[in-house]
């Protein structure tokens, strides 16, 4: 039987700010254990939460990325359940009036063609700090709970169920590297899974193809890689599947992803389902966001990917696989935006971006972020080659030169003796022995034959070390060998 | 008449003249509480050493000649709802009576900052829940003027203390009369603020939208010293109003001719005690005999305050109080449990007393799905209108008058089993914490021997009027 899916996604995304969302500790990944935390953040009894406009401001950024509209008033609730790493037994989240909802994000679908995935809502949320089970560390039975992470601000990102949901896993995965890749290129956030600053709930329901209804969706909790998300629902279609072939009826439940045996299991019911109940914080004024607000954001807004991938095609010619790669992380795409700025040949700039400076950072494994070859270098470089100065060959040399010192290519060129044979007379000279050692060479381009052309010029190359010009070596061949030099 | 005996104001001068310390009024002050508190037992702590500290700080700063500012070296006591930093903050709770604060509440900070003395943290009602201080972890507070009598809560402790000479101030915290009821059972000044007027950071929360810190004193015009400090905006409470603070002890001092009070004869009727009703009538006569013009309003939705309050009141709490789990701070039971859940469980069920609990699960139950909007979203809508009631008639007039209380100071354990009973209590004080409006208790008089409070409610920010029409009320009065 062929079948039809639904999936949706619940994505935290932890914000980038200095600050946490309710008070002014600092954010940090790697502090000892509460060494970032104060009466607010440990839910000391008459402390008050004050909102962090950075976040806010963030949490808009996202909703205009993402083609949300963004309330006019906001609101933030309290989401009361009990658990230790939760120390006001509630959470600051948002229910109704979030910052920003029924907005799109577009990726290709399995057929090739742009489809805009239904984004419902964007909302602000704290998170609850961490739990550290004795049984991680040693053999006797207690938990520790570390508050450094407790309000540290999340944006919660939920896809439609309704408008536009996800029909495949190839959609899935394509919407979670779009979202991250937008995440990324306006620098809400660092998105990095292994730390937990992108953690993704997902929502399935399948239903044999042609049929009217789909089943009851399971929710999936706690992956926290890509390649888990979609193993869970690899494992999850599967399970839905046969239930549905036996004959029974898949139930609404909560499962989570056993990471090891690549599993889902049971958690809880949608009976057992907790009431959160939901209301509005009486400690937080409702927020206001007027279109002065929208405009300063707007205006700090870099261009986003898709767009920067279709300027660099149209307006620069790059090809649409180096356009891709060009613009798939923010940190390459700042690189070749940098050089872009500055430089002519913007082709051989794509292309030497992907296939040579790539080549170094992968070797040395550095990122492109702390590349040791500055733009205008970089720049300078290409311009020597496009100019037909140097060889690409030479080129290389000097690249690799370049990322090794740090050094400007001109001072390279120049210190290597690197610098093309300008003199003809010196190129004669060599070409005269070269022809007289291949006399049979000669014969044959006297006799209208091509390629022995190159066989000499190989050789120029050769005992020039590959400082000789092409271009003109070849014109100079032609010359001699038709006497008219 | 002795040094604790004398307002704020009084001993201010004195210790500008020279003519007394601060370690004298602190001293004297401390004669009285071991004289007193026995019976009262208005205090859950008191800090001797540091207060006479205090004293001798601010002494130093008179003697040196410094421009001394008014509350400096004049003690105060503190609810023990509001966190002091070092010193034990109960909120009257088994939860808490450990609970050593590593802050102080903004208000506690500002009276500091000015060189107050703190003498204590007085008694009250568990977390604020209550309206007559019987339910606190250190025993019932009573009434200076009858130990027989409750002091009324949920700041009982500050009222009396106040009222006895144990205190020459009080800070004390609202949520649905808690400052103006005691202090009409005492017989003490005792004001609700606008909500915003008064930061709101550092008082562990009872209903955070309610909840607002206020002063109580012998008259309105120490009530106006004490609010002069604590009022104006704090950027660590964001519900606090960014507005500036206007001198309040100048505004007490303006008369009050021309000025147009309302009575809202939806708080005459049958439940008030005919004797109080008298009292006010005869106060509401003496204002228009000094030039206030007596306009009769109404109130319509006035009925329905103590119970909306009681939904709002209890929903908030039930998720404010989740954060005593045992986990972070405070009492824990259940050592020997090795279950997170029954900890939880334990810790609550020993750590919180009867009213507590009670309100808890009346306010879990409020927002739970599917009762919601039935309760918590229909009381909000009541709130508002219970706001527009005052917004018009407010058009009218420039203050209201009402009673305090529907009945004198009632005894120790008269209503204790009977929750409605002791809820009718706050009849005239909850729908000013429902429309944020500032409101003050004066005592207008005695019925054998039992202080009646007569309630001057104002515009919002508007404490200025009430604090005036009190003043001039108590000077015209003589009470």
């Amino acid at each position: 039987m062929e079948y039809e899916y639904i999936i949706c996604f619940e994505t935290h995304v932890e914000l980038n700010t200095n600050t946490k969302l309710f008070c002014g500790c600092r954010v940090s990944y790697d502090a000892p254990p509460n060494s970032c935390v104060c009466p607010v953040c440990t839910g000391q009894p008459g402390a008050l939460p004050v909102l962090n406009k950075k976040a806010v401001e963030y949490a808009v950024k996202a909703g205009l990325a993402l083609n949300c509209r963004i309330n006019t008033f906001s609101r933030f609730a309290r989401k009361n359940y009990f658990y230790p790493d939760l120390p006001k037994g509630y959470q600051i989240s948002q229910y109704e009036l979030p910052f920003c909802e029924d907005g799109f994000l577009e990726i290709t679908d399995d057929k090739g063609n742009p489809y805009r995935v239904g984004i419902k809502r964007i909302h602000l949320e704290e998170d609850a700090g961490k739990l550290v089970h004795s049984a991680d560390t040693s053999g006797e039975d207690y938990s520790l709970v570390d508050y450094n992470r407790s309000s540290v601000p999340l944006l919660e990102i939920v896809t439609d169920h309704e408008r536009n949901p996800m029909h495949s896993l190839q959609e899935g995965r394509a919407y979670l590297e779009k979202l991250k890749q937008i995440l990324k290129y306006i620098e809400i956030s660092e998105c990095m899974m292994e730390r937990g600053q992108l953690r993704c709930d997902v929502n399935i329901s399948i239903r044999p193809r042609g049929s009217s209804e789909f089943g009851n969706r399971a929710e999936i909790k706690n992956m926290s890689s890509f390649r888990f998300i979609l193993e869970a629902l690899e494992y999850e279609i599967k399970r839905q599947k046969d239930i549905i072939e036996s004959g029974a009826e898949v139930k609404q439940e909560t499962r989570f992803f056993d990471e090891e045996k690549k599993i889902t299991l049971p958690m809880r019911s949608k009976e057992d389902a907790p009431d959160y109940r939901y209301f509005p914080d009486p400690d937080l004024m409702e927020v206001k966001i007027d279109r002065d607000f929208i405009d300063m954001i707007q205006k700090v807004m870099p261009e986003l990917p898709d767009r920067q991938l279709n300027r660099i095609i149209e307006q620069y010619g790059i090809p649409k696989n180096d356009a891709v790669i060009l613009t798939k992380d923010k940190a390459i795409s700042e690189y070749f935006t940098a050089c872009a700025a500055i430089c002519e040949d913007k082709r051989r700039l794509g292309n030497w971006i992907i296939k040579e400076l790539f080549k170094l950072l992968n070797e040395a494994s550095v990122s492109i972020v702390s590349c040791p070859v500055r733009p205008h270098d970089f720049v300078r470089l290409i311009e020597v080659v496009s100019k037909g100065s140097i060889t690409e060959s030479i080129g290389r040399t000097v690249l690799s030169e370049m990322f090794s010192t740090g050094k400007g290519p001109d001072s390279i060129i120049d210190e290597k003796g690197l610098k093309p044979i300008e003199d003809d007379s010196a190129l004669l000279k060599e070409l005269e022995e070269i022809i007289r050692e291949n006399p049979e060479a000669a014969a044959r381009i006297k006799a209208g034959e091509t390629k022995p052309v190159d066989f000499i010029l190989g050789q120029v190359m050769k005992k020039t070390r590959g400082k000789a010009d092409p271009k003109k070596v070849r014109d100079l061949i032609g010359k001699i060998l038709s006497g008219s030099y | 008449m002795e040094l604790c005996d004398k307002s704020a104001l009084d001993l201010a001068t004195l210790l500008r003249k020279g003519e007394t310390t601060s370690r004298e009024i602190t001293e004297s002050l401390f004669k009285r509480i071991e004289k007193k508190e026995k019976t009262l037992n208005a205090y859950i702590t008191t800090a001797k050493e540091s207060a006479l500290k205090q004293a001798d700080n601010a002494d130093e700063g008179f003697r040196s000649g410094k421009d001394m500012p008014l509350l400096a070296g004049i003690p105060i006591a503190v609810k023990d709802i509001l966190c002091t930093r070092g010193m034990r903050t109960t909120c009257g709770s088994k939860i808490l009576e450990n609970f050593i604060p590593t802050y102080n509440a903004t208000a506690v900070e500002r009276v500091l900052k000015e060189g107050a003395v703190i003498i204590g943290k007085t008694n009250m009602d568990e977390f604020g829940m209550g309206s007559s201080t019987e339910n606190s972890i250190a025993g019932p507070a009573r009434n200076p003027v009858d130990p027989q009598l409750v002091a009324g809560g949920s700041s009982g402790g500050s009222a009396a203390a106040v009222a006895s000479g144990e205190a020459i101030l009080a800070l004390g915290t609202d949520t649905g009369g808690s400052i103006r009821q005691p202090s009409a059972f005492c017989g003490t000044t005792g004001l609700k603020p606008t909500y915003g007027r008064v930061s709101r950071y550092g008082v562990i929360a009872y209903a955070s939208s309610l909840d607002q810190v206020g002063p109580i004193g012998m008259t309105a015009e120490d009530c106006a010293m004490l609010l002069n400090v604590i009022a104006g905006h704090d950027s660590l409470d964001s519900t606090s109003a960014d507005l500036k603070r206007p001198d309040f002890l100048q505004a007490v001092k303006k008369d009050i001719r021309g000025l147009k009070a309302g009575l809202p004869k939806e708080y005459f009727i049958e439940g008030l005690d005919r004797g109080i009703k008298k009292k006010i009538d005869e106060a509401v006569k003496l204002l228009e005999k000094n030039g206030v013009e007596i306009i009769e309003i109404s109130l319509p939705h006035t009925k329905y305050a103590v119970s909306v309050y009681y939904l709002i009141a209890t929903a908030e709490a039930s998720s404010n109080l989740a954060r005593y789990d045992g986990v972070k701070y405070g009492f824990r039971s259940g050592d020997d449990i090795d279950d997170v859940i029954r900890m939880y469980e334990a810790t609550r069920d020993e750590g919180f007393g009867q009213e507590v609990k009670r309100r808890i699960m009346l306010g879990t139950y409020v927002l739970s799905a599917g009762y919601y909007d039935a309760y918590y979203l229909k009381a909000q809508k009541i709130r508002t209108m219970i706001k527009i009631d005052f917004d018009r008639a407010f058009k009218e007039v420039d203050f209201i008058i009402t009673p305090t209380t529907p009945c004198l100071p009632f005894k120790l354990g008269e209503k204790l089993s009977d929750p409605l009973q002791m809820y009718l209590v706050d009849i005239y004080t909850v729908s000013l914490n429902l429309s944020g409006l500032p409101g003050m208790s004066v005592k207008c008089g005695d019925i054998n021997g039992l202080p009646v409070g007569m309630q001057i409610i104002g515009k919002a920010f508007d404490e200025e009027t009430v604090l005036r029409v009190g003043n001039r009320y108590q000077q015209i009065a003589g009470i």
